[in-house]
């Protein structure tokens, strides 16, 4: 065990845990973040997208030993009230159905046009191919991340 | 105009109406209907027993806050928002201003509170219509009172009662604590249809606000001060037991509170999800030969047996095979199989469950929590009334929460180490430990008269752990004068459960790619095939017909007419219709040749389930079931080694990503019929228009699932049109 002091969402949060810890487990059993989502435990599915940097990384596969000094994003913190342009667009669009991976969506989305602010449809489709839906709502992902493409940041 | 009463009276004597004040006053209506379902589908013997129940609950506040309480289980299929609609609907409540909450499980208040076969519209349609009519007259006599006025010159709208020759009005809040002494109407008026302003509209998730910041709301979402965490390490091997457990090493890592078998499972409790899953890895047990051990290749050997077996259950017999295919100018013998397939909701399966002396509680996703309690009743021996069930929202669920095998996991465990206790599981537990949709295989035969007509078809379908593989009096029974359906099943250590559409997520493929090579022998075009049966069913009907062939013949044509059938230049199209779970689905599927490799576009679907309450839900329904038909034809597959899955997570086992989605156009039929189910029709259909689709552009046909392990399109990918 060992004490780890991040930034997340802006604001510092300290853990004492094993280093190899995933930042998943640590932001779900340790601090209470729990709009990061388990959902394959091995990079594969990307529920547990969070932004480190501003870059999407999967929290699962991503021992907190490794983090350091670095921001971490998590759901929780993409906005202050919920309406960043990528949360508006989800919602314009009602894009879940379960709902369950869509927090995980919703931080590729907003990882892709942070660096990228209008993607060509190749790129959204890139971007968003990593991310799996069991329900099938990659119509309105797709839309989603078009329409929120249009918006400005807030 | 009907009489509230004269539906009461149908009902059974349990019925009951009842009028409450809230604590904080306020209106609260109470509706506990208990009505035996005289018009089911044919599907939902898979989940459920025959009784069918149904609740709802709404409160009027002061402050205009209409509450309505959604009894049934939330994984998706938008009922959290579609049954509101309804009662709001009749209600004439500001939709702006409903708040809906999940009800608890609740048997004192809600009959029946489960989400499975696409049933929850169809039965609660009436009654939640009726409970926004009755609360809505009540309003207005209580109105009609204070102004002292005939109600029957008031009206309302959007939360008020108006009063239009006296120019006044007042709020449903203003009104609820009179309301609430008003007696029960004996008569209400439900709105005409053309008068709808909520139902038919698309009206956004009510969750979406929590969604889309994180907000805890699943299962897994649950946690609790002192709560430990565990995992279950289950026999890895269907087929095999306990033969003897080293758990000091993993009793020794950090974080782990207790090590305890029961039955054939090892739990590993602990503080944190991460000191679990590490501990597991040190864990050492060994396993023994418990019942039979099977592999892919057994079932494949079993699959030959069973088809040529004179011991078949005889599900439907019309007419005289054996002289029509005698007679027959040719026939045709076409096999089709499937393997297993895990259901993989997106969250994995969890549940809490704290046992005390006087009490359980229990807090968790299930698709069945009232089963799920007594269940729990049964293993603990305690009555059902101490033990409480609070629902989550599911991550989904595809037929795999019905089961309450994790929830009795959780209470059992519980129950010995006598503390709070959330089990997860990890996506290798739940792929691998199978609620699997049985592995089937079908022999399908037709025999045609010298003029084309189908004068003889047999259906043998043979499963593991399948029940019954067929839906005998499904299309096109009824339609044939010689017909036999019958099964044989093959009982297996690997356990298999209801997956969404159960049985006909497989058999309707094989059907519809079967009748296509048909109408190809009888040189007619497979719509027309189709429309012919159809008529023939229609003019001198075989036996029982249970679907609508008005309403078939109705998906049919405007599918036809919305995909250009038969228009269009250099795209293969392929056509398939399917009856399932109380709706009609026809679907057109094209494919076009890219650079020699066929490539699917898109998929046309035209649906008729009546009514259609939220547009934006159904349209997410119908997509989302035609990509999951899709995916899981293409790709899905879980093969056994010595009774193990194979495949146990996403890296060897494929789900269908953004890339691959072809466009789907979709239409619904406009009947006005009551509204029936949504949550599965789209994805039978879907395997065999594609598949048919794909022939007409490769010459090849397609007998087996997954599509990709078929001879020639194996290189065949989705998404090659990126």
């Amino acid at each position: 065990m060992a004490t780890y002091q991040l930034q997340i969402n802006e604001k510092s949060y300290s853990a004492d845990v094993e280093g190899d810890t995933p930042l998943l487990w640590v932001l779900r059993d340790t601090l209470g973040l729990l709009g990061t989502k388990y959902g394959c435990g091995i990079g594969q599915c990307g529920a547990c997208t969070v932004h480190l940097n501003g870059t999407a990384v999967r929290s699962c596969s991503l021992p907190v030993s490794a983090i350091g000094s670095k921001k971490v994003t998590t759901i929780e913190g993409l906005s202050e009230k919920g309406d960043h342009p990528v949360q508006q667009a989800w919602h314009e669009v009602d894009v879940a159905q379960c709902g369950y991976c869509q927090a995980g969506q919703i931080m590729t989305a907003a990882a892709l046009l942070a660096k990228i602010p209008k993607p060509s449809p190749e790129q959204i489709d890139n971007a968003m191919n990593g991310n799996l839906c069991r329900c099938g709502t990659y119509h309105r992902i797709r839309e989603a991340v078009q329409l929120a493409s249009t918006k400005t940041p807030k | 105009m009907i009489t509230i009463m004269e539906t009461l009276s149908k009902t059974n004597r349990r019925d009951f109406l009842k009028l409450a004040l809230t604590s904080g006053g306020g209106l609260m209506l109470s509706f506990s209907w208990s009505v035996a379902a005289a018009t089911e589908g044919l599907d939902d013997a898979a989940f459920a027993a025959s009784e069918v129940n149904f609740n709802s609950y709404l409160s009027i506040s002061p402050d205009d806050v209409i509450t309505l309480f959604s009894p049934n289980p939330e994984l998706g299929q938008n009922i959290k928002t579609s049954f509101p609609m309804i009662v709001a609907e009749e209600l004439d409540a500001d939709w702006t201003k409903v708040k809906v909450v999940q009800a608890a499980l609740d048997t004192k208040k809600y009959e029946r509170q489960l989400t499975g076969g696409s049933g929850a519209i169809p039965h609660s349609w009436g009654r939640l219509r009726n409970a926004g009519a009755t609360a809505r007259q009540m309003l207005i006599e209580a109105a009609a009172k204070r102004w002292n006025v005939s109600a029957s010159t008031l009206s309302t709208e959007n939360g008020k009662v108006i009063d239009k020759s006296g120019n006044r009005s007042l709020t449903y809040g203003e009104l609820a604590n009179e309301a609430a002494t008003i007696p029960l109407p004996a008569e209400i008026k439900l709105k005409d249809r053309k008068d709808f302003k909520i139902i038919g509209k698309a009206i956004k998730n009510v969750e979406n606000p929590g969604l889309f910041v994180g907000k805890p709301m699943f299962g897994l979402d649950f946690y609790r001060e002192g709560m430990l965490h565990a995992m279950i390490q289950r026999p890895v091997s269907f087929g095999t037991k306990i033969k003897s457990v080293e758990s000091a090493a993993a009793k020794a890592m950090p974080g782990i509170v207790e090590i305890v078998q029961f039955k054939n499972n090892v739990a590993i409790v602990g503080k944190s999800t991460w000191q679990i899953m590490k501990a597991r890895k040190v864990l050492k047990i060994e396993y023994e030969t418990d019942t039979t051990i099977e592999s892919t290749p057994d079932h494949d050997n079993f699959f030959k047996e069973l088809l040529n077996s004179k011991e078949a259950t005889v599900r439907r017999k019309d007419g005289d095979v054996d002289t029509a295919f005698k007679n027959a100018a040719k026939t045709i013998v076409r096999e089709y199989q499937c393997p297993f397939l895990p259901h993989n909701p997106m969250e994995p399966m969890n549940f809490f469950a704290h046992v005390k002396a006087d009490g359980v509680e229990l807090v968790g996703p299930s698709q069945t929590p009232d089963m799920a309690r007594n269940e729990v009743a049964k293993l603990l021996g305690m009555a059902p009334e101490k033990i409480s069930l609070e629902l989550t929202r599911l991550g989904g669920g595809f037929g795999r929460r019905l089961k309450a095998d994790y929830v009795l996991e959780a209470a059992e465990l519980s129950s010995i180490i006598k503390a709070p206790v959330k089990v997860t599981w990890s996506r290798e537990d739940d792929m691998g430990g199978g609620s699997y949709r049985p592995a089937v295989r079908y022999r399908f035969e037709a025999a045609l008269d010298a003029r084309g007509n189908l004068i003889g078809y047999k259906l043998r379908g043979v499963g593991i752990n399948a029940g019954n593989p067929t839906r005998e009096d499904n299309f096109p029974s009824g339609a044939v004068d010689n017909l036999l359906i019958d099964s044989v099943e093959h009982k297996s250590a690997i356990t298999t459960g209801a997956w969404r559409a159960p049985i006909t997520n497989f058999l309707a493929y094989a059907e519809q790619a079967f009748l296509d090579e048909v109408a190809g022998e009888a040189k007619l075009d497979p719509v027309q095939f189709r429309l012919n049966l159809l008529e023939k069913a229609k003019k001198t009907p075989v036996g029982a017909i249970k679907y609508d062939i008005d309403r078939m013949k109705t998906v049919i044509e405007t599918a036809a007419e919305k995909a250009g059938w038969g228009k269009k230049k250099d795209v293969m199209q392929g056509f398939s219709v399917y009856f399932s779970h109380r709706s009609y689905v026809a679907q057109v599927a094209e494919v076009e040749m890219k650079a020699g490799k066929p490539v699917l576009q898109k998929i046309y679907a035209v649906a008729d389930c009546g009514i259609v309450i939220n547009i934006t839900g159904a349209l997410h329904q119908v997509r989302g079931g035609i990509t999951d038909g899709l995916g899981h034809a293409f790709y899905g597959n879980v093969t056994f080694k010595n009774g193990e899955a194979e495949q146990k997570n996403f890296n060897s086992y494929r789900l269908i990503r953004l890339k691959e989605i072809p466009e789907i156009e979709v239409h619904f039929i406009d009947n006005g019929i009551d509204p029936t189910g949504l949550g599965e029709p789209a994805l039978p259909p879907t395997g065999g228009a594609v598949a048919n689709a794909l022939f007409r552009a490769t010459g090849k046909r397609i007998y087996r699932q997954p599509f990709i392990k078929q001879d020639g399109l194996e290189g065949v990918n989705l998404g090659a049109k990126m």
